[in-house]
C-alpha cells in the first residue's frame, strides 16, 4: 500500500475508535473518567495516522532507526499505562467492595438482633 | 390526606415539609455550626447531614447538633453525597429540598432567598449565585477564569444567562428532587445538573447569595486537577447533548 492510503486507513480506524468511545459514553455503558485515557488514544492514534512525519521525527528523537518501531514503543507504552490504571481502579473497587461488604454483615447483625429483642418481649 | 390537599394547593407554604441537606467530607470544625444555624433559621427543618466517608469526628459533631446523619461507608465525592441526600429526601417525602455544604461557606440566613422562587411556584431548581451583584466573592485567578468559561459555555447551551455553574448553595421542588435522585452527574455535578435541568424542561432562577469565606479547610481543587475536571466536564456537557432526555412527571 502507498504511505498516503496507509494514512487514511489509520484514521479511519482511529475515527471509529472515537465514534464507539463516544457511543458508549452517550449511552452510559462508559463513565466520562475512564473514557478520557481512551480518547487520547483515538486521539494520538488520528494525529499519527494523519501527520507521517510526527513518527519519524520521534523516532528520531529517541534514536529509533525504523519509524514503523516508534509506533509500536508508543502503543505499548499506552496500552501499559491503561492497564496501570485500570489496576489502580480495580485495587479501589476491591477495596470500597470490602468496605460496603462489611457495613452490609454488621448491619444485618444489629438488625437480626434487634428483631429477636423486639419479638422476645 | 394532608398531601392530597397540598397538591391541590390549600395547604399554605409553612405546612410544606423542608429538608437540609448538608454534604459534608472532613467538616468536623464547621458542620456542627452549620446544623445550629439552620435549626435555628428554621426549627421545622429537618437537617440530613451526609456524611462522605468522613476519616474525622463529622458524623458525631453533626449527630450532637441535632441532625439525622447518613454515613457513606466510603467517600463518594460531592455528586454522590449531594445525590444521597436527595434521595433521603424523596423516599421520606418531602416537598422541598435546600443544599448547603458543610464547611460554612453558606449563609442560613439566606435560605429564605433560595426558597421564594419554589414557593411562587416560579422554579423548579434555584441557584444561590455569588456573581450576581451582591457577592463580594473573589476568587484566585486561575478559578475565576474557570468559572467564567463554564459560565458562558452553559448559557450557550440553556440558552438562558447562567452566572453560577457551580455553586452548591441551592433549592429544589419535588420535581427536581425526584429527577436527581434518580441521575445525578459526579465530579463537579453542579455544572452538569444545570444542563440537565434544562433539558428536561425544568425551570432554574438564580437568586444574589453572599459567600462566606471557608469556615475550615482548605479547596480541595488544584490548577491540573481543575483543568482535568475542565476537559471531563466540557466532554460530559458535549456528550449530554447527544443524549435523550424524558419530561418528568410531579411524582408521588
Amino acid at each position: 500500500m502507498s504511505p498516503f492510503r496507509v494514512s487514511i486507513v489509520a484514521a479511519v480506524a482511529a475515527l471509529v475508535l472515537l465514534v464507539v468511545i463516544f457511543e458508549l459514553i452517550r449511552s452510559r455503558r462508559l463513565q466520562e473518567r475512564y473514557a478520557m485515557l481512551w480518547l487520547l488514544t483515538g486521539l494520538v492514534i488520528l494525529v499519527l495516522g494523519l501527520w507521517r512525519g510526527l513518527l519519524s521525527r520521534i523516532a528520531n528523537l529517541v534514536g529509533i532507526a525504523y519509524p514503523p518501531s516508534a509506533l509500536f514503543v508508543l502503543a505499548a507504552l499506552f496500552i501499559l499505562l491503561l492497564l496501570l490504571h485500570y489496576s489502580t481502579v480495580i485495587s479501589k473497587l476491591s477495596d470500597q467492595n470490602r468496605m460496603l461488604a462489611q457495613r452490609l454483615a454488621l448491619l444485618e447483625t444489629r438488625v437480626r438482633r434487634e428483631d429477636s429483642d423486639s419479638s422476645g418481649k | 390526606m394532608i398531601a392530597e390537599r397540598r397538591e391541590q394547593g390549600e395547604v399554605p407554604a409553612a405546612a410544606l415539609r423542608c429538608i437540609a441537606v448538608v454534604p459534608a467530607h472532613n467538616e468536623e470544625r464547621t458542620v456542627a455550626s452549620v446544623v445550629a444555624e439552620i435549626k435555628s433559621f428554621d426549627p421545622h427543618f429537618e437537617v440530613v447531614v451526609i456524611d462522605d466517608g468522613s476519616t474525622d469526628g463529622t458524623a458525631e459533631a453533626a449527630r450532637h447538633a441535632g441532625a439525622e446523619v447518613v454515613s457513606l461507608p466510603y467517600n463518594l465525592g460531592i455528586g454522590g453525597a449531594v445525590q444521597t441526600g436527595l434521595q433521603y429526601a424523596h423516599k421520606n417525602g418531602f416537598d422541598i429540598a435546600v443544599q448547603v455544604d458543610g464547611d460554612a461557606q453558606h449563609d442560613p440566613l439566606e435560605i429564605p432567598k433560595i426558597l421564594g422562587p419554589i414557593l411562587e411556584g416560579k422554579a423548579e431548581l434555584v441557584v444561590g449565585s455569588r456573581f450576581l451583584g451582591e457577592g463580594e466573592y473573589e476568587p484566585p485567578l486561575s478559578r475565576l477564569l474557570g468559572i467564567k468559561v463554564l459560565s458562558r459555555v452553559v448559557s450557550l447551551l440553556v440558552g438562558k444567562r447562567i452566572t453560577d455553574t457551580t455553586s452548591g448553595f441551592r433549592a429544589l421542588n419535588r420535581q427536581a428532587i425526584s429527577l436527581f435522585a434518580a441521575d445525578y452527574p459526579h465530579d463537579y455535578p453542579e455544572v452538569e445538573a444545570t444542563v440537565l435541568v434544562f433539558r428536561h424542561r425544568l425551570r432554574l432562577v438564580e437568586v444574589p447569595v453572599h459567600m462566606r469565606l471557608r469556615g475550615a479547610g482548605t479547596s480541595s481543587i488544584t490548577f491540573w486537577r481543575s483543568a482535568y475536571y475542565m476537559l471531563k466536564v466540557m466532554l460530559a456537557l458535549f456528550v449530554g447533548l447527544f443524549r435523550r432526555y424524558p419530561t418528568p412527571q410531579e411524582g408521588p
